[in-house]
């Protein structure tokens, strides 16, 4: 009797720390639904911030991100898919090689996201930005400063392990007897990945770049100085123009703007904004992970 | 598969010489390329982690060096730099007082910056600048020890849930949904926590300052959950099937199954979790910006305002002159954040996992 109930009163606990994380998860949502639902609508959506922040909508910063998660993405998924395809195919697990990068992967995956801005500020705005001042314009600033390139290569950096561990994880699940017909046809190592191994793992680079885009959408910390801009009148038109981004303007309107309370319906409606963008590119991806899964089994 | 082809072509060049070594260079060429340009570019993932270790210590060198320069510069910095945003919104009236008590206490500016960084104040601009890191490693820690506290127990308990208790249907969304908090954004998190946690625990707690250690904190404990959960989850549900087995068979309930025979042969993976969620915590930025409060104060009040390291960062850098001692200083703190966290994925890495193969191989 005595244990009967000791075994009910413990897992009971355990079940209330699920509930409990659940409602955390759920309060999050609701109060944020709540607070930012009758803002959004078109106008929201489609215009500038007007009278210091206190009315108007948040099209660049949306269109920012967009930008900014394009360029990162551009940057990042080639170079993981690649990454990817040396350690599934290439590399021996035990070769020394391919430890230290799957190492140096997790590494990038657990390094703290401002130590990436400290990155970009130090390798692409002051070494590299500056030296390309030196060599193209004679000095004269204009790579040398936060842009809305360095910011998104500095992401690109952040997100790459994403990539390749979905990349990886895509490719192998093709199966082994797909390889050994297109060798056995006489295809080179080579055009066995060209035609085989990448085709089959589309869905796989596709779910890493989602992945990727939705991380890189809702980091803030990497951008804080290497590109992200408080206020715009225009959009970013080149690679060396700064950007407004979601998730900035959420920090910047909700920390240091003068007049909290007038900007509180843009500010859970900026934060509605984001986390409906990144719940729905998670979602996107949740599904198709799961079809690469069904596919292994 | 390489292996194969390779000794496949050696043992029929014996054979037949000259033709398929003809044939060999023709097709192998792009492949003997492929492969030498994929392991170049997968190569530069350990080039990126060299690159972040010399670029970040490369800005945070020069402190060592400007020992001399800094009492001409000194003067220079107060005019130059303005000490705005988050700090003079949140700084509370303690820190105020100090800064007014330096400038008259030291009139002459002597402090070298290399020797002020392990004193108890941070006061980066000021005329005697001081660049004491302690306490804001002293918050840091505080911060740390409250996320822990909150997150470690409560994602553990609901991994034990999940891997042992739940039935396999309720499983399936259970694990989806708590996952669902990884793909948070940290900034929507420190929202949540400035807006509603932090105006909740005030009246719940009736403390002074409403952003403090505590509700970061708790907040930054959030982010970990999901880390911590899925990887005490993996850790429980990789225990061999035959352990609770055995147990089960011997007349255990699930419970002591669960407490007496799988958690504690799920330990180093616990561990692994643990510290991968500290490192996660550490390093946490926006959270800590927004809900921590930015005050540097050397107390150990879990409910005074606390300026974490990476918060540090992220409040000033925007805000320095380049190249200027501040900036190198933040930079030598970015270098510790990340010789910190380094060493922590090391020690996951590296000895709890193998701790993890050890025990499983040893026993099969």
């Amino acid at each position: 009797m005595n244990r009967n109930i000791k075994d009910t009163v413990v897992e009971g606990i355990t079940g209330v720390s699920v509930l409990l994380i659940i409602f955390i998860i759920v309060s999050i949502l609701a109060v944020t639904i709540v607070g930012g639902w009758s803002k959004l609508n078109w106008t929201f959506l489609s215009e500038f911030p007007k009278d210091g922040m206190t009315r108007g909508g948040i099209f660049p910063a949306i269109v920012g991100t967009a930008a900014m998660t394009l360029i990162m993405a551009i940057a990042a998924v080639p170079f993981g898919v690649i990454t990817a395809i040396y350690l599934a195919e290439y590399a021996s697990e035990k070769s020394i090689m391919a430890k230290t990068i799957r190492f140096a992967v997790k590494t990038l995956a657990v390094v703290p996201s401002i130590i990436f801005g400290l990155f970009g500020l130090g390798f692409f705005i002051s070494f590299i930005g500056k030296n390309m001042d030196i060599l193209l314009s004679g000095g004269e600033l204009k790579w040398g400063q936060p842009n809305i390139l360095w910011a998104s290569l500095t992401m690109a950096l952040l997100t790459l392990p994403v990539v390749i561990v979905s990349v990886e994880e895509a490719i192998k699940t093709i199966p082994r007897e797909m390889r050994e017909a297109s060798l056995a046809l006489g295809a080179t190592k080579w055009q066995t990945i060209k035609n085989v191994v990448l085709p089959g793992s589309i869905s796989g680079i596709l779910t890493g770049t989602i992945l990727a885009v939705s991380r890189g959408a809702g980091e803030v910390a990497p951008i804080l100085f290497t590109g992200a801009a408080y206020f715009l009148s225009d959009l970013p038109k080149s690679l060396s123009d700064q950007f407004m981004s979601l998730g900035y303007h959420i920090y910047i309107m909700s920390t240091q703007s003068s007049d909290v309370d007038a900007t509180l319906p843009i500010q859970f409606a900026t934060t509605l904004v984001l986390l409906l963008l990144t719940f729905s590119l998670n979602a996107v991806a949740v599904t198709l992970r799961y079809r690469i899964r069904r596919r292994a089994k | 598969m390489l292996k194969y082809t390779i000794g496949f072509n050696k043992r029929k060049s014996e054979a037949q010489e000259k033709l398929v070594v003809f044939n060999q260079k023709k097709f192998r060429f792009s492949d003997w390329f492929a492969e030498k340009a994929i392991k170049g570019v997968a190569f530069l993932s350990i080039a990126v982690v060299i690159l972040i270790f010399i670029f970040v210590f490369r800005e945070a060198f020069p402190i060592f060096r400007m020992d001399k320069a800094s009492t001409a510069t000194n003067t220079e910095v107060l005019v130059q730099e303005s000490y705005g945003g988050a700090e003079t919104e949140t700084g509370s009236s303690p820190v105020e007082d100090k800064q007014v008590d330096n400038s008259t206490v030291t009139a002459t500016p002597t402090d070298r910056p290399s020797t002020t960084l392990l004193s108890n104040t941070w006061m980066p601009v000021s005329d005697n600048p001081r660049y004491g890191i302690w306490p804001l490693f002293l918050g840091t820690m505080k911060v740390t020890l409250i996320a822990l506290l909150f997150a470690a127990p409560l994602s553990i308990l609901a991994a034990i849930y999940t891997a042992m208790f739940a039935k396999p249907r309720i499983r399936e969304i259970i694990k989806p949904v708590i996952e669902l908090l990884a793909g948070f954004p940290s900034v929507v998190i420190g929202f949540f926590a400035l807006m509603v946690m932090a105006t909740v625990f005030q009246e719940m707690f009736g403390y002074a300052s409403r952003l403090n250690g505590f509700v970061g904190g708790i907040a930054m404990g959030l982010a970990a959950i999901p880390i911590i959960y899925t990887l005490t989850e993996d850790a429980l549900t990789a225990v061999p099937k035959t352990y609770t087995e055995a147990s089960l068979g011997l007349g255990a309930s699930r419970r002591q199954t669960a407490f007496s025979v799988v958690l504690p042969a799920a330990v180093p993976g616990i561990f692994a979790a643990i510290v991968l969620g500290i490192g996660r915590i550490f390093g946490e930025t926006m959270i800590a910006l927004m809900a921590t409060g930015n005050a540097a104060m050397s107390s150990i009040n879990p409910f005074d305002s606390v300026r974490t390291l990476s918060a540090t960062i992220g409040a000033e850098m925007a805000e320095v002159v380049f190249g200027d001692t501040h900036y190198s200083v933040l930079f030598f703190i970015g270098s510790l954040l990340f010789i910190f966290t380094f060493a922590l994925n090391a020690l996951a890495e590296f000895y709890f996992k193998n701790m993890v193969i050890r025990r499983y191989q040893a026993k099969k």
